[in-house]
């Protein structure tokens, strides 16, 4: 198709991401606010050949997706905070069975039912600790409707290469803003597919790694046979109780990620050659820190932002250097202090400063500001 | 000097996966019956068994799965139904069976159980139902019946909650094939899976079965042997009854038969037709 120009929501240009991504599959349930993502997947899924199921809950839903990934087909679900704790269970299992899936989380206020209609960014340790055990996850933080679309098709390629579930972590007012998306025409696209597994079926080992540490995937219904489950297996796929078995198997499905962050981590740099007070910020509040930025600059105060548009695997290194740049780092987040946790293990010992505001009106303009002067007076 | 005789190998022993064996079940467990029912209800309708899923949840009956030489997954506990969901949908042409327990069929995945009734996407559901939390330790489950004794119903307290009728639960949930057997009565329930993995639509298969370490052992009802000796003694043929009459008596009267076959559009057969549509 070519290139087509919306105006629209971020969760809809989420699903159009995941279209143009490839996106075969949806098994969702209702929730505010990411409804509206399963609501366009009902229509437009069908109309590309592909599948959209409404299921009895949200754990039905992500499950639906594990298996669905495994015969081949790129899938995703999208819910909010709540939904997620309810499918932590499954993106544990499909860490565990390196399961290529999207989870898109419209992220609204908590904890429990919170506020439905409000944004905030509370889920981002969520995704990364929810589910049980030592794994690690990919959350990519969009800022913009163009970046729904952009970071839901590069959730997709990360999530098929390193065969991991990815999270799209964005708050309820990025997914509910309406703004112009360009959505390119698909010669432009670059998309992945996962590796698959090749060679004699006799000597087929499922969960045998390559160099990269990602195995080559059979699917189900292929000529392979294989075992895939949550147990603790080895290379053949079979479940045992070895303690060398679990260190291995543990530490290569860290690793996977761990060793290709610098390729996977996505950062904005935005008026930082000079600056001597550093914004770190994400999603909603990022927009507010732009525009603040921009007024300290004319006050004279050299402000500028670190951008997260990857929170999982965290830019360590990025903060550490950006810790040796400037004198001052201000966290905003919509939230009581998660990445400022993070940040603070990468980047001490400057001074660390968090805006804390777990509620749905994010960090405005005027307030950041007020605290950049705040800490330039220091 | 005498020659010993070859070893024969088991007819159906070409589905199975070999070099897992020696498995897992105890003595007396009738997981073996029904794995080799599946495989031989696989074998008479000649089915590519490259293009048939097996999937389990948790538990005894959840590793079967396992065993079987194909595409298999072993989901987390009461998942297994979602997950061959997302299977059958995405891929229509695979042949997708569920083997399970009752435990993880019908309490944790109990939900998921009556709803993909209510859609009758084809699958075979096979419930493997020994009355108990087996791989746990032996724990009343959702079809123990009211005052049997578990390891969390100890003797003298006894069960205080009463049995899914899995039969009713299947039936008045949407599936469009259910039929009960013991393991005992390994012909019939084989004849059963196959017609079930034919219908195009929801099939559910509850096998009754023994599990002598657990249920057998706490509630005094010998071992694996007279456990399905029993079987054939209360087993009592009835097909055709209507479902809410097949009663399930442990000790008395447990009516097997097929309740259950009736035509209904099926859930992916019906997500083809709206694909077309809106093709057109």
């Amino acid at each position: 198709m070519p290139e087509r120009i919306m105006f629209t929501m971020g969760d809809i240009a989420s699903a159009e991401g995941a279209l143009s991504a490839g996106c075969k599959y949806f098994g969702g349930y209702p929730i505010t606010p990411a409804t509206e993502i399963a609501e366009w997947m009902a229509l437009r899924m069908p109309e590309v050949g592909g599948s959209f199921v409404q299921y009895e809950d949200e754990i039905a839903s992500i499950t639906s997706v594990v298996g669905a990934s495994w015969t081949g087909v790129k899938s995703m679900t999208a819910t909010s905070g709540p939904g997620v704790s309810l499918m932590l269970e499954t993106i544990g299992l499909a860490v565990m069975t390196e399961t290529p899936l999207v989870l898109v989380n419209i992220m609204r206020g908590g904890p429990s039912t919170g506020q439905p209609t409000r944004g905030q960014q509370g889920d981002i340790m969520q995704a990364k600790w929810g589910s049980h055990g030592d794994y690690q996850i990919i959350a990519l933080t969009p800022a913009s409707v163009q970046e729904m679309f952009d970071q839901t098709v590069q959730a997709f390629n990360l999530s098929e290469r390193y065969r991991v579930p990815v999270f799209v972590l964005a708050d309820e007012t990025v997914g509910h803003m309406r703004e112009r998306l360009v959505i390119p025409d698909e010669k432009d696209l670059k998309l992945e597919y996962r590796k698959l597994a090749t060679g004699d079926p006799a000597d087929f080992l499922p969960f045998k790694p390559d160099e990269d540490l990602v195995p080559p995937m059979a699917l189900l219904g292929s000529k392979y046979q294989f075992y895939a489950t949550g147990l603790t297996h080895d290379e053949r796929g079979y479940p045992t109780d070895k303690e060398d078995v679990q260190l291995e198997l543990v530490a290569r499905l860290n690793n996977k990620i761990l060793r290709n962050a610098d390729k996977i981590i996505d950062l904005e740099r935005f008026m930082l050659d000079d600056a001597e007070i550093a914004v770190v910020a994400y999603g909603t509040p990022s927009r507010s820190a732009r525009k603040a930025i921009k007024e300290a600059r004319e006050a004279g105060i050299k402000a500028g932002m670190l951008r997260l548009k990857t929170v999982w695997p965290f830019p360590e290194d990025a903060l550490a250097d950006l810790a040796s740049e400037v004198k001052h780092i201000i966290v905003a987040e919509q939230n009581f202090g998660q990445v400022y946790h993070m940040v603070r293990a990468a980047a001490a010992p400057t001074p660390i400063h968090l805006m804390a505001k777990p509620a749905g009106m994010p960090q405005l303009p005027h307030e950041i500001l007020d605290k950049i002067k705040e800490i330039d007076s220091l | 000097m005498t020659t010993a005789p070859p070893i024969l190998k088991h007819p159906m022993m070409k589905y199975i996966r070999e070099d897992r064996l020696p498995w897992i079940y105890c003595p007396g467990c009738s997981v073996g019956i029904v794995t080799q029912m599946v495989t031989r209800a696989i074998d008479s309708l000649g089915l590519d068994f490259s293009k048939v899923v097996v999937i389990s949840g948790i538990g005894c009956t959840g590793r079967t799965s396992g065993y079987f030489k194909t595409g298999t997954f072993h989901t987390t506990h009461g998942r297994a139904i979602a997950f061959a969901e997302g299977v059958k949908i995405a891929n229509p042409k695979l042949e997708v069976i569920v083997i399970s327990g009752d435990g993880d069929l019908a309490a944790i995945g109990g939900n998921h159980l009556i709803h993909a009734c209510r859609r009758n996407i084809d699958m075979t559901i096979i419930c493997l139902n020994n009355n108990i939390y087996g791989m746990t330790g032996g724990q009343f489950g959702p079809t123990t019946e009211h005052g049997r004794f578990s390891q969390t119903s100890p003797r003298p307290i006894g069960n205080p909650e009463h049995p899914f009728n899995l039969v009713q639960l299947a039936a008045s949930s949407g599936a469009t094939f259910v039929a009960r057997w013991t393991a005992t009565q390994a012909r019939r329930a084989t004849a059963s899976i196959e017609k079930g993995i034919a219908k195009k639509g929801l099939s559910f298969i509850e096998v009754v079965g023994a599990c002598p370490t657990a249920y057998g052992r706490m509630n005094r009802l010998g071992d694996g042997l007279d456990m399905h000796r029993h079987f054939l003694k209360v087993a009592e043929i009835q097909n055709g009854l209507p479902p809410h009459e097949a009663e399930f008596d442990y000790d008395r009267r447990i009516v097997c038969g097929e309740f259950v076959n009736i035509e209904k559009d099926e859930y992916t057969a019906v997500l083809k037709q709206m694909k077309e549509k809106l093709r057109k």
